[in-house]
This record gives structure tokens, C-alpha cells and sequence, in this order.
């Protein structure tokens, strides 16, 4: 087992290194195509770029338009995180501190969204959506992350903060403290640990969200990173070179966000649905 | 609060808590509340209602058609289809991808030297969109026989395998899955790891002393102790595969013919591409019902098995 590093061992690290290099083959594939022009992917299509070309990378930023693409992604993205925070734990502060029927039949209601499949209300939410005039805007999507992704962000919060002792915000509220300041300042700062997680999970699932965007948001300039690259790799589709740069392109940022943050990222991955 | 002192059990303590000004307000958990009602509960009903209807999406013209919708749902070759694909890929992504997910669990868990940057190379995928993974694979998948896999293949001299990978009714849906595999693998594989750093090393330890094989040490004490990542992963998956959307829209559009639909891109295109609402809404809802009940009937065995291992 864990015991030193022995010929077995060794023999083991050639065997997954092997399995890493099958599963990046797909990726070497693209890769390479989006530094080949035309010629080359059409004659060489598994070999090294020869000579490597970076054009497919400049036309596929200005023809997916990728600049707002990113834009719009982060204002979503940012701003339904926030949102999600400030609610789940609020709603879940009351619910786990409340011993009451009402508390424990909301926590209920909470979990059913849970298993509820979004499709399910798909059509209403559209029309509810578009009779408020929010479809295409930014607004209809941080609603639509604020509701969908609330139940989980609630479920996760309430565990955790029927795991802290209640004494804290007791020694603040006797020192006059409101219930307001007692979470903003005591509280709250205490659920660091899951409030990672809560970021973490809720961010990469918005951030790479396809469907409702591409509903809400087809056409109207707001289009979120996958929405364009979906209509980008749907518009190209025969020039793979220039396709592969788009790809690369679009799944870079939050690559480098992962490289940069694994740790914590495969921590909240692995740790935020033990319930 | 005069009544405190003579209210008794769970009343008295509660009245109590309150008091000590513990408990906080309700208003604490209206906003959420609001919310959640308004984009989740709200258009659930309305859904699940609508499936009794002929809506057509135009307008609020809909009358009463009772159970026709789902009359119509299972004599519908498409949608028979869909239901049978969404079940074949959801078997398919729990055991293959929770499977792979652990073989790598149980590899990067060891002294070797790679294995953080192992963990990271397959956990990776997991971050990026399903709609990037799936394009990627459909080059993969390309049919030219100078491109991508079989490009490959021949390369390593195995071009007779070579495939029309996506084109191929029978072939298209396992190429679906192994898309979602690929991706999803690691995320199994990473809440493996978090299980397996939880079984301690003495039990492994005592097992050797009394002459355990490695098969033995994982058949009697990993396994067992696994059950709550086990848990997670194949609930985790289960729900995945009954939903599944966004790889095929990219990838095959439910084609070749009606090969890859899935109940979610069937309800889909009965929305937005014939505008029958009220059926799309019929789909819709028998797709949740079978997740609340697969939900709740794994809940309840990984759980007994859990407690029992």
C-alpha cells in the first residue's frame, strides 16, 4: 500500500501515466488543429504543426466574439453567485436555528427543488420570463441562477450551520447586536469553508450552463461563452482549425481559474454533497 | 410571552429560545423563499398542469384534453425511443463512469509520484462546458478516415476499426455515453478519493498481518466503507443521464434518425421546434417522475447498504 516507493509502485506510475496520455488525446488532437492552417489539417491531421500558424486564433475571437462573450458570462456568472450567497445562507441561517413545524416543512419545500427537473417548468418559466420583459437581458438569467440553484445552495448552508455551536451570535445579540449584524458580522464569517463550496459548485455549473442561455439569450448580443461558441462551431463547422482555436479559446479562462484554484476547487467538488 | 412559564414540552422550549433571542427572524428566509417560488415552484405546477392540455405555447388558448398527451406520449415511436435511450445511457454513464472513476480513484491514491497532477489532468474536463467536450468529440468522432480517432486507429495499425462513430445508428449512442464518461469520470473519481482517504490505513495494515491479498483488503474493507461515495456517485450520475441535453443537441441532434433523442431533447423540440406545448409539458413531467422515483428508491437502498456495510 502507502509504503515507500517500490519496483510496483513504479510500475503502477507507468501504467496511469499511459491512461493520462490516452485521455489527452482528444485534446492533443484539438490543440494541435488550431495551430494548423488549412493545408496542413487536411494532410497532417494528427501530426505536430509544422510550422505552427496563430491565425486561427485572432478569427476565431473576432468571429465568435468571444471578448463579450466573457463579458457577459462574468456579469451573469458573478452576479447570481452573489445573489446565491446572500439568500441561501440568509434562508438557511433561519432554517437550521428555528425549531419550529414551519421551519422544518420550508427545509422540505427547499430539498424537493432538489430533484425537481428544471424541464418540468421550463415552458412557464419562458413565458414568465418573457411577460416580465427580461428575456435577452442579463436580469432573466441571474433570476433564473438565483432560483434554480437556490435548493442546493440552501441544503448545503443549512448543514453546515447546524454543525456550529448557537453561542456566538447569543453573545452578540446580548450585546445588542440586531439579528441582521449578528449574521453579517458574526455569522456569517464563520461559514467561510462552505461558503467556498457554495461558490465553487454554483460558478462552474453557471458559468457553463448551455440551455436556458441559449433560450433566454439566443440573438440578443447577450449571448454567455457557450451559447456563442455553440452558434460559432455550428456557422464553421467544416474549417476545423479555426473551430478547434474558438474551442480553445472559450474553455481556456476557466481552465486557468481550475489550474490556478485546483485545490480548493476539487476539495468543493468532492466534498460539498456529502449530506 | 407571559404564557412561557406555563407552556410545556417542545412549546415551552422553543417560546424559550426565542426569548434568549436566539431564533431568528422569518423574514431571514422570505427572499429566498420568493425566489425559489417564483422560478421553481411556481412553473413546476403550471408545467405539471399544462400536460393536461392542448396549449400550443401562442397565446393562453388551451383546453382541458384530459390523458391524451400521455396516451399519445406512449404510442409515439419517437418518445418510446427517447425513453428507451435515456434509460440505456443512464445504465451505461452509472456504471462505466463510476467504474473508470474509481480504477482511477485507486490509482492516483497510491505513493506514486504523478498523482497530484494525475488528479488534475482527469478532474479537469469536469470544469469545462458539456458544450465544448461535446464539439471536441464530435471532431473526435469524425467520419473522415484521415481525422481524429480514425486517424488514430491507423496509426496504431488498427484501421479496421475505423468508424462512422456518430453516423452509425446502432454506434452513435455508445459514442454519446463514452462523451459524457470522458468528462464526468474524474468528478466520480475525486469523491472516490475523498472516501478512500477515510479508510484507515491500521485496518488495511492488520488485514496484511493476517495474510489479506489485495483483492481480499478491497472486497472486505474498501468497498464496504465506500458505500457513502458510492452513494453520492450514483445518484450524482443517475440524474445526469436522465436529463441529458446538451451533448446531444451537439453532437448528434438525436440523430441519425431518432437514434440519440432523449426525453429532454424530445421535449425540447416538441416545444420550440413543432410548438406543442402542453405535449412537450406531458414529457416533461413523466421525466420527473422518474427522477423523483429513481431519486427516492436509490436513496433508500444505498442508504440501507451503507448503514449495513
Amino acid at each position: 500500500m502507502r509504503t515507500g516507493y517500490r519496483p510496483r509502485t513504479f510500475v503502477r506510475e507507468l501504467v496511469m501515466i499511459v491512461v493520462a496520455i490516452a485521455f489527452l488525446f482528444p485534446v492533443y488532437a484539438l490543440v494541435t488543429l488550431a495551430f494548423k492552417d488549412s493545408t496542413q489539417v487536411a494532410n497532417k491531421p494528427l501530426s505536430l504543426p509544422d510550422p505552427p500558424s496563430v491565425s486561427n486564433f485572432g478569427e476565431a475571437w473576432q468571429s465568435a466574439s468571444l471578448g463579450s462573450a466573457l463579458l457577459n458570462s462574468t456579469v451573469i456568472t458573478v452576479s447570481s453567485v452573489v445573489i446565491l450567497i446572500v439568500l441561501g445562507s440568509l434562508a438557511a441561517y433561519f432554517l437550521a436555528r428555528t425549531a419550529s413545524r414551519l421551519s422544518y416543512s420550508l427545509y422540505i419545500l427547499f430539498l424537493v427543488g432538489i430533484i425537481l427537473p428544471f424541464q418540468l417548468g421550463m415552458i412557464p418559466l419562458y413565458q414568465l420570463v418573457n411577460d416580465l420583459g427580461l428575456l435577452g437581458t442579463y436580469q432573466g438569467m441571474i433570476l433564473f441562477y438565483s432560483g434554480i440553484q437556490l435548493p442546493f445552495t440552501v441544503f448545503l448552508y443549512t448543514g453546515f450551520i447546524r454543525s456550529l455551536p448557537a453561542d456566538y451570535t447569543n453573545a452578540a445579540l446580548i450585546d445588542g447586536a440586531s439579528h441582521l449584524q449578528a449574521f453579517g458580522y458574526v455569522i456569517f464569517p464563520l461559514l467561510r469553508p462552505i461558503t467556498g463550496t457554495v461558490l465553487i459548485l454554483n460558478a462552474v455549473f453557471i458559468w457553463n450552463d448551455f440551455f436556458t442561455p441559449l433560450l433566454y439569450l439566443g440573438g440578443s448580443g447577450h449571448e454567455t461563452v457557450p451559447v456563442r461558441v455553440f452558434a460559432f462551431v455550428n456557422e464553421y463547422t467544416s474549417n476545423y482549425g479555426l473551430v478547434a482555436a474558438g474551442l480553445v479559446l472559450a474553455a481556456l479562462p476557466i481552465l486557468l481559474v481550475f489550474l490556478i484554484l485546483q485545490r480548493y476547487v476539487i476539495r468543493g467538488f468532492s466534498s460539498g454533497l456529502k449530506g | 410571552m407571559t404564557t412561557v412559564t406555563a407552556a410545556v414540552g417542545r412549546g415551552a422550549a422553543k417560546a424559550t429560545r426565542r426569548r434568549g433571542g436566539i431564533a431568528p427572524p422569518w423574514y431571514f428566509a422570505a427572499p429566498a423563499l420568493i425566489v425559489y417560488a417564483l422560478v421553481m415552484l411556481y412553473p413546476a405546477i403550471a408545467g405539471a398542469g399544462s400536460a393536461f392540455t392542448d396549449w400550443s405555447g401562442v397565446g393562453d388558448q388551451r383546453s382541458f384534453v384530459g390523458l391524451e398527451n400521455f396516451k399519445q406520449l406512449f404510442s409515439d415511436d419517437q418518445a418510446i425511443g427517447a425513453l428507451r435511450n435515456t434509460l440505456f445511457l443512464t445504465v451505461a454513464i452509472v456504471v462505466v463512469q463510476n467504474g473508470i472513476g474509481l480504477l482511477l480513484a485507486l490509482g492516483v491514491h497510491t505513493t506514486i509520484k504523478s498523482r497530484m497532477a494525475l488528479r488534475v489532468v482527469f478532474f479537469a474536463p469536469v470544469v469545462v462546458s458539456p458544450v465544448m467536450v461535446s464539439f471536441l468529440w464530435k471532431y473526435v468522432y469524425n467520419p473522415a478516415p484521415d481525422a481524429g480517432l480514425n486517424a488514430a486507429l491507423n496509426a496504431i495499425g488498427l484501421g479496421s476499426l475505423r468508424q462512422d462513430w456518430l453516423g452509425n445508428p446502432s454506434l452513435a449512442i455508445w459514442s454519446v455515453a463514452f462523451t459524457v464518461i470522458w468528462q464526468c469520470a474524474g468528478y466520480s473519481m475525486v469523491i472516490f478519493l475523498a472516501g478512500l482517504e477515510g479508510v484507515p490505513q491500521e485496518l488495511h495494515e492488520s488485514a496484511m498481518v493476517d495474510g489479506a491479498g489485495t483483492v481480499a483488503r478491497f472486497r472486505h474493507i474498501t468497498w464496504p466503507l465506500l458505500a457513502p461515495a458510492v452513494t453520492i456517485n450514483v445518484m450524482l450520475s443517475t440524474v445526469g443521464g436522465l436529463t441529458l441535453f446538451t451533448q446531444i443537441i451537439a453532437m448528434t441532434n438525436g440523430g441519425p434518425g431518432y437514434a440519440t433523442d432523449t426525453l429532454s431533447t424530445v421535449l425540447y423540440k416538441q416545444a420550440f421546434v413543432y410548438g406543442k406545448f402542453g405535449y412537450s409539458t406531458a414529457v416533461a413531467l413523466v421525466l420527473a417522475i422518474f427522477v423523483a422515483a429513481v431519486s427516492f428508491i436509490q436513496i433508500g437502498y444505498l442508504r440501507s447498504r451503507e448503514t449495513t456495510a
